[in-house]
């Protein structure tokens, strides 16, 4: 892994052996501009790049696209999420092409929420392709230059692949071979699913290890501190593909009165320090969801500043 | 086979208000197996319009005719001395008879009195579940008899998707992943390698999204 495939600051920390730290932020719920500029004032300086979500949940908002567009100009590198819910290849392909001309370098391909979550249940269901097929069609429009069909692209676009990767959802015997897929599709680097079940993800880390995955592809650990006990059981109950153990329910519950969301602090801040020393772990991705504030106080005490400028 | 469920009585109220003379045509086709538009089924719907109508104060002629096959023109012609006698009429056969009876007499007005569903069977009785999307391009045997295209939410082809739980879908725990089923048949059978293969995009040119089909056999067409 020693040519840069894009110009992303992600790929050149990673590259440079430097522990990654992204972050994330979802665009609002509207053209409410200003807002998505104080979002992204938390992350500024304090992550290498930051995911932006894609009509996360099934629910409207402004296109990742041009939310990513105003990272850029903020000063901010975006990382941008696209799903197969709500576009065929034609808009996939042609996003991809703006979304590069735009000035993105890093792109998160997604199968996405089923609209059925979503706040228009109504609406058909895409999937022309899979997230699979999303990948290896963004490296053979990076690396082949052609479009799906086969026709030459007139300038391609050189993007840092990203997919995700959830360890904790069932089958988990086949999460990891689903993971070698993505990487043998394309994939550059993973984000996982957000990490509470730590012997589970200490297993999962381990056959990819065993694998050699993690020789190939970058792996970066999904961080989302709990912010409350209700959080916390939503998240258990409510988010599929989401594990929550009990023992992390109950440490929330034993916190002092008022100290509930610091004790969730706390436990982010112990798995960050130990995804550090786990072999094949080679970034954090915090996903401090509508707590994008919080984000400079947990990158400094997880010791993750300054960000390395590459 | 192709189901169907009935439409709610008020619904096929409001589509012949006005009308105090009606046919209710049946099929003994998909519609009969799956319970929703056989003899039986015609029976009850032309008893319970008379009885609604004569709650509503007003007198409904309705006469019950069941066809061999709604999607036949052999079977469709066999309405043709009788069927301009009604004020309209009411098919109890999935989309494709109303549509039948419509091309074959364009005078006259036809009701359809289900919701045609999916292509599926019975697993139990009184319960059907979809299992073919007509995609066009069958792909079954690569996941051990169980279709992602037409039972997988996504229709992912390289799945399952993170959203995969205790065996059931993400959108509901009254749907199974069948993606969840498809790994645990491979891994039972040793076969799990069969699903480390990228399984290239779909050409959706041969299902609907390729525009209205037809299937021509040349050896057949006289």
């Amino acid at each position: 892994m020693s040519d840069f495939k894009s110009e992303s600051n992600l790929e050149k920390v990673l590259k440079a052996g430097h522990f990654a730290f992204t972050g994330e932020c979802g665009p609002p719920k509207g053209a409410n501009v200003e807002h998505l500029k104080e979002k992204i004032s938390f992350l500024k300086g304090n992550v290498d790049a930051v995911n932006i979500t894609d009509n996360q949940t099934a629910v409207v908002r402004m296109s990742s696209c041009a939310a990513s567009a105003i990272l850029i100009k903020e000063g901010v590198e975006p990382n941008f999420q696209m799903v197969c819910r709500d576009r065929n290849r034609l808009a996939i392909m042609s996003d991809i092409l703006g979304a590069y001309s735009l000035g993105i370098r890093n792109m998160l391909c997604l199968s996405g929420d089923h609209q059925r979550f979503g706040n228009h249940p109504e609406a058909k269901n895409v999937y022309d392709i899979d997230s699979m097929q999303l990948i290896a069609l963004v490296k053979k429009m990076r690396d082949e230059g052609k479009f799906m069909n086969g026709e030459d692209i007139d300038v391609p676009p050189r993007l840092f692949i990203g997919a995700a990767s959830n360890p904790f959802a069932e089958p988990f015997e086949f999460r990891v071979h689903r993971l070698a897929k993505k990487i043998n599709a394309g994939a550059d680097f993973i984000q996982t699913q957000c990490i509470y079940n730590m012997d589970k993800f200490r297993e999962f880390m381990k056959r990819a290890v065993d694998m050699g995955l993690t020789e190939r592809c970058y792996i970066l650990a999904g961080v989302t501190p709990m912010k409350s006990v209700g959080m916390a059981r939503y998240m258990a109950d409510s988010v599929p593909g989401m594990d929550v153990p009990d023992q992390l329910i109950n440490r929330l519950k034993g916190a002092a009165k008022g100290k509930v969301a610091e004790e969730g602090v706390k436990f982010a801040l112990e798995q960050i320090a130990e995804f550090r020393e786990m072999k094949g772990v080679a970034g954090v991705h915090l996903m401090a969801i509508e707590w994008e504030h919080k984000v400079p106080e947990i990158a400094e005490r997880a010791g993750m500043l300054p960000r390395p400028k590459v | 086979m192709i189901v169907a469920d009935r439409k709610p009585l008020s619904e096929i109220q409001d589509m012949i208000k006005g009308r105090d003379n009606i046919l209710i045509i049946g099929c003994k086709g998909c519609v009969t197996v799956c319970n929703v538009g056989g003899l039986k089924e015609v029976r009850i719907l032309a008893s319970s319009l008379r009885i609604a109508a004569k709650k509503e104060g007003y007198s409904l002629k309705v006469d019950e005719k069941v066809l061999e096959r709604q999607c036949d023109p052999e079977y469709i012609e066999q309405v043709k001395s009788t069927i301009h006698d009604y004020d309209a009429v009411i098919s109890m056969a999935c989309g494709v008879g109303p549509q039948f009876l419509s091309e074959a007499y364009p005078d006259q007005k036809f009701f359809p009195a289900v919701n045609t569903t999916f292509f599926g069977g019975a697993v139990s009785h009184g319960i059907w579940e979809e299992r073919c999307a007509g995609c066009g391009t069958c792909v079954i045997h690569y996941f051990d008899g169980m279709c992602p295209v037409a039972r997988c939410s996504k229709s992912l082809l390289n799945g399952p998707c993170g959203g995969s739980n205790k065996g059931k879908c993400e959108i509901s725990k009254d749907v199974n992943c069948i993606w969840d089923m498809i790994v645990k048949k491979k891994i039972e059978q040793d076969r799990l390698n069969d699903l480390l293969n990228f399984m290239p995009a779909k050409d959706w040119r041969t299902a609907r999204d390729g525009g209205p089909r037809t299937s021509r056999r040349e050896e057949l067409i006289q």
